[in-house]
């Protein structure tokens, strides 16, 4: 028996997130060599050898009517059947799967049953593609390494300069990480003492990256700060992965919070997060379901600060250029 | 004007960390809930607390505090320490009250004036 090493109840979230978001049809083999009813036992014996394959469907117009495995040609060359037609001698009881199956279902059926390969149905009951144990764990190698690589990027910085020229850095805030509290914060701060703002700018945008990112430490189930430096204005926008805030209006009204007395213990809770983070913003916005909550607050600059920063930029490209030449 | 190393020299507390002597302080806020400090405590003043963690220091450094006085014989942990090390922001500690310390700094700083 092929038996796949996941376990489909107990598996770290990540794992039972992919094998039930993964189907059946992204994993299966869909290249099929197959033969018709009439073919003879040799005739599949030489195409597993030419395919380098151990099972052959047969099949009748598409559907799928048995298959021959690399057993059942073993058992027709010492029983001395081999020249005979597939059709008596096939495996008939057949379990076959979904091609919308989640992979889940696919690893329990190897674990239940004796086979190494299964057969993939279309809701039409066509045959659309096969799977093996092989298949699904290379497919499952292959997204959980794209996973701890995401997981590597997390708490890193990432810069992305998009279609207008705006700059904009991101970063993950895990659930509960109060080890990096202030990280990104500290970041785009930074990054806006460099463009010379005045310190009042630097100070409102620094309030309302702070309060988000503390609020994804303390609340979410984690999430991204984005900030967005724009011309005229800084936008900082936080996405989370739930659970929602249950009252929003309430979380807006200053001295409201739902922090354990562990999270207080801290200092966090003051029911100060959101209230700041609104009173500093020039723009705010904010919705919540449980499946997340997304919040964008935008600190404009003053019409001195952009002149001061066009002819501080100008300077710098200036000197750009006259090195070049 | 009044710099960091002299407002602790006149208050007589003991100095955790000072790399930067030379900073302004500009007055004092005294809180724990961070982001009540957040919300109001200003650039160039000291943040009078019983938060000995890296958090507080955060918070200081986006506020660009100078300096953080922890009350009542808190000791700053160690990842504080470093933090606030990086950041030039010095901390002072003192057995006194966060009121005590609050009136004292008042004090210290009008002398200095």
């Amino acid at each position: 028996m092929q038996t796949i090493p996941i376990n489909t109840y107990t598996s770290p979230t990540i794992i039972l997130e992919l094998i039930y978001r993964l189907k059946v049809k992204d994993v299966m083999t869909r290249n099929l060599h197959a033969v018709t009813r009439d073919a003879t036992m040799r005739e599949v014996q030489h195409l597993m050898r030419e395919k380098s394959i151990t099972g052959v469907p047969v099949l009748s117009s598409k559907r799928l009517i048995g298959i021959v495995s690399m057993d059942d040609i073993i058992q027709a060359l010492d029983q001395g059947y081999v020249e005979e037609a597939v059709e008596s001698h096939m495996s008939k009881n057949l379990i076959v799967l979904e091609e919308d199956m989640p992979v889940s279902f696919a690893i329990s059926y190897f674990d239940r049953y004796r086979y190494h390969r299964l057969p993939v149905l279309s809701k039409n009951k066509e045959l659309v593609g096969i799977v093996t144990t092989r298949d699904i764990t290379t497919r499952l190698l292959w997204e959980i390494n794209r996973e701890v690589e995401n997981m590597e990027r997390m708490n890193q910085e990432t810069l992305i300069i998009d279609g207008l020229s705006r700059e904009v850095t991101s970063f993950s805030i895990m659930k509960h990480d109060f080890e990096n509290a202030g990280f990104a914060s500290t970041e785009i701060k930074k990054r806006l003492k460099k463009s010379g703002l005045f310190p009042r700018t630097i100070r409102k945008a620094a309030i309302a990256s702070y309060e988000l990112e503390i609020n994804l430490v303390v609340h979410s189930n984690g999430g991204r700060i984005t900030a967005e430096y724009g011309p005229q204005e800084v936008t900082i926008t936080s996405e989370d992965r739930g659970p929602g805030i249950p009252d929003v209006d309430k979380a807006l009204e200053k001295g409201y919070s739902t922090a354990n007395e562990w999270i207080r213990s801290l200092g966090f809770g003051a029911g100060m997060g959101l209230p700041n983070v609104k009173s500093v913003s020039d723009s705010f916005s904010i919705s919540s379901t449980s499946q997340g909550t997304l919040v964008v607050a935008t600190v404009k600059f003053s019409e001195k600060e952009i002149e001061m920063m066009k002819s501080y930029q100008k300077e710098n490209t200036d000197g750009e250029h006259s090195e070049g030449s | 004007m009044a710099n960091i190393a002299k407002v602790a020299e006149a208050l007589g507390y003991t100095v955790v960390t000072m790399k930067d002597p030379e900073r302004n302080v500009s007055g004092g806020y005294t809180g724990d809930l961070l982001s009540d400090v957040m919300g109001h405590a200003e650039e160039d003043e000291l943040l009078i607390t019983i938060q000995g963690h890296k958090n507080t220091a955060a918070v200081a450094s986006l506020l660009s505090l100078t300096a953080i006085i922890l009350c009542n014989g808190r000791e700053a942990l160690q990842d504080m320490i470093e933090s606030a090390e990086m950041e030039g922001i010095a901390i002072l500690q003192t057995q006194e009250t966060q009121y005590q310390a609050s009136i004292r700094l008042d004090g210290v700083l009008k002398a200095l004036r």
